[in-house]
């Protein structure tokens, strides 16, 4: 079939659109990138577009040569994978009996579950509860009361109820405990979906930083996003200066501007691990998306 | 339901007795189980029942319990402050913009990229586009707050570049819902459009043959099968969206006002945030947060309901 010309138009115009799309999606983070290995004055005047200018990486070493920064890393990466292993957990625990028609009382207990979708306590109220069970400034005011995504539990109960009955059913004349039918039957079989929701779960705990803000006394337990929100976003001079000690400076005017050169960095040393990783995960991301849409 | 059936002492005795050795079968379920409930009950249904203090004068010394009643006072005292009516315009007018700007966004999205043929331009496209769904907002706040900085920021440099004076963008509170607006398009348009790409796969194709056949051209087609063919997954999603028209997420803002724009910024969220964990008014802020969940719960009965009664589509 031949294309008529108002096709061929619109043809031309979307791609257009999308090729610029891209350009929008993605100039931020190279304008950031080459911002950060620009030396002050060409920033200060407003040079860099998408090539550095007077490239140096001055201020990545200032950065890397800083503790807060490798200390906040650390404490991301431990919150993510503390986190992401109690949720895992826990959602397996409940969506593994709400996947079985013969478990009694599912339809009371989804009910229980699901009124938490639509109501909450609220910010203050789940604040003094944290304050009552003791664990205010410590990791467990992070990772527990998020231990169980509702939506990521109805997804996971999804996928273990597309697995055929009869398996269960067989392992279970064979003797096994309902235990062990969850670990030896279920889980090998769902690896790609459980891989999925922690992939869910993971990239949540590395992006927060709110809760952190809330529970967190004690600024050495900060995880990295809450310490760029120091540098970056409140311009915490004391963060600002300690990091300028790390940086070859030549004279007063550009110490001022030093400051913006290494936001820009700061920027880039946080974002660049996603940036590595999502284009590999985002399909999981795309396939849990979709059954939370079909079962929502 | 129809006609009641009568059971005998016997048979009820005996579906008892069927039902506690099912349970009794399954009790390794139940043993599985118990963490989640508990988690349940401690972390969502005991705060809920936290919500008293809004309805006390909440004093850490005594406790809740012993806390007086004050009915509602901490309501009355939010309604007669200055701040209650900039706090609901706020935090309306924030997601109303979200709603008529950001809602149709990934839709029109998904629409293009659907006429777009399968292959590699396609699939990096999707891929580009989903980029800010996987950044922190610390990130997308701090690469903005970066643009838009009066000496050295992008849109700064741009105005400088046609000669217009440079402009404070963050302390003035008339560009404040347009960029936070705009920032919500921009870090949510791709990942969007993933469930109406979705949707749009299901649409049976020979729907379309069939209106090539009556000499239906392609804008025909999208109104008359690809529109009708997704929209009960936008109706479930404008649903949810209007269930959410009082409901502005405090973190997001928290990165991007300052006092100076709270005139358009500052939401009930973020109020919530400053009254109850930086002046630890716990009382008072527990009522404007309640206050706050009763309209959104208010809303999306309402969307729910209407939804139900024009087709079918609700979500319960």
């Amino acid at each position: 079939m031949k294309k008529s010309a108002g096709r061929k138009t619109f043809e031309v115009f979307n791609f257009i659109f999308m090729i610029l799309l891209c350009v929008v999606m993605l100039y931020p983070f190279l304008y950031v990138a080459a911002c950060s290995v620009s030396s002050s004055a060409s920033l200060q005047a407003g040079r860099v577009g998408l090539i550095p200018e007077g490239f140096n990486v001055d201020a990545y070493k200032a950065i890397l040569g800083y503790k807060v920064i490798w200390r906040s890393y650390r404490n991301t990466i431990y919150y993510t994978v503390l986190g992401t292993a109690i949720n895992l957990i826990m959602t397996m625990l409940g969506a593994y009996p709400l996947s079985r028609e013969d478990f009694y009382g599912r339809g009371v207990f989804t009910i229980i579950i699901a009124i938490t979708m639509y109501f909450s306590g609220g910010l203050i109220p789940t604040f003094l509860t944290i304050n009552y069970l003791g664990i205010y400034d410590t990791v467990w005011a992070i990772v527990l009361p998020g231990a169980i995504s509702t939506m990521n539990m109805i997804i996971m109960r999804t996928f273990f109820q597309g697995i055929p009955d009869a398996l269960e059913e067989a392992a279970i004349i064979d003797g096994a405990s309902d235990m062990q039918v969850l670990l030896r039957i279920i889980l090998p079989l769902s690896v790609p979906s459980i891989m999925t929701i922690g992939m869910f779960y993971a990239v949540g705990h590395w992006n927060a930083w709110f809760d952190s803000l809330i529970y967190f006394r004690t600024s050495t337990k900060y995880p990295l996003q809450l310490v760029l929100r120091q540098i970056v976003i409140e311009n915490n001079t004391n963060e600002l200066e300690a990091l300028e000690k790390g940086m070859y400076i030549e004279d007063e005017a550009q110490l001022n501007s030093s400051a913006e050169t290494l936001k820009y960095a700061v920027i880039m040393v946080s974002a660049i691990p996603i940036l590595c990783v999502y284009p590999f995960v985002q399909r999981y991301f795309v396939k849990g998306v979709m059954i939370g849409s079909i079962k929502g | 339901m129809g006609a009641k059936v009568k059971y005998t002492a016997a048979q009820k005795e005996r579906a008892r007795k069927r039902r506690w050795e099912n349970i009794k079968k399954n009790r390794w379920l139940y043993v599985m189980f118990a963490p989640v409930l508990i988690y349940y009950i401690i972390f969502k249904y005991v705060p809920m029942v936290g919500i008293v203090i809004a309805f006390k004068k909440y004093n850490a010394f005594k406790g809740i319990i012993a806390s007086p009643w004050v009915g509602f006072a901490n309501f009355a005292r939010f309604f007669n402050s200055v701040y209650a009516w900039r706090l609901i315009r706020n935090t309306f007018l924030i997601s109303f913009y979200g709603l008529i700007f950001g809602f149709p966004a990934p839709i029109l999205l998904a629409l293009l990229l659907n006429e777009l043929k399968d292959g590699a331009f396609k699939k990096i496209t999707q891929t580009i586009s989903y980029l800010p769904h996987f950044l922190s907002s610390v990130i997308i706040a701090g690469i903005l707050i970066s643009f838009l900085r009066p000496e050295t920021g992008l849109f700064n440099n741009i105005r400088a570049a046609f000669g217009q004076e440079r402009i404070y963008y963050l302390i003035h509170p008339q560009y404040f819902r347009t960029i936070y607006t705009g920032m919500g398009i921009w870090a949510g348009i791709g990942w969007g459009s993933i469930i109406y790409l979705a949707a749009l796969t299901g649409v049976d194709p020979e729907l379309y043959e069939a209106c090539i056949i009556d000499g239906g051209g392609r804008i025909r087609q999208t109104i008359h099968i690809t529109i009708p063919g997704i929209l009960p997954t936008i109706t479930i999603m404008l649903i949810l969206r209007i269930g959410q028209l009082l409901s502005v997420g405090a973190d997001t803002i928290l990165l991007l006002y300052t006092p100076s724009t709270y005139e358009t910024a500052d939401v009930i969220s973020t109020y919530v945030y400053r009254v109850g964990l930086i002046d630890a008014d716990y009382s008072f802020s527990t009522a404007v947060g309640l206050f706050n969940s009763v309209i959104a719960m208010i809303l999306l009965t309402i969307a729910n309901t209407v939804s139900k009664r024009l087709g079918e589509t609700s979500l319960w």
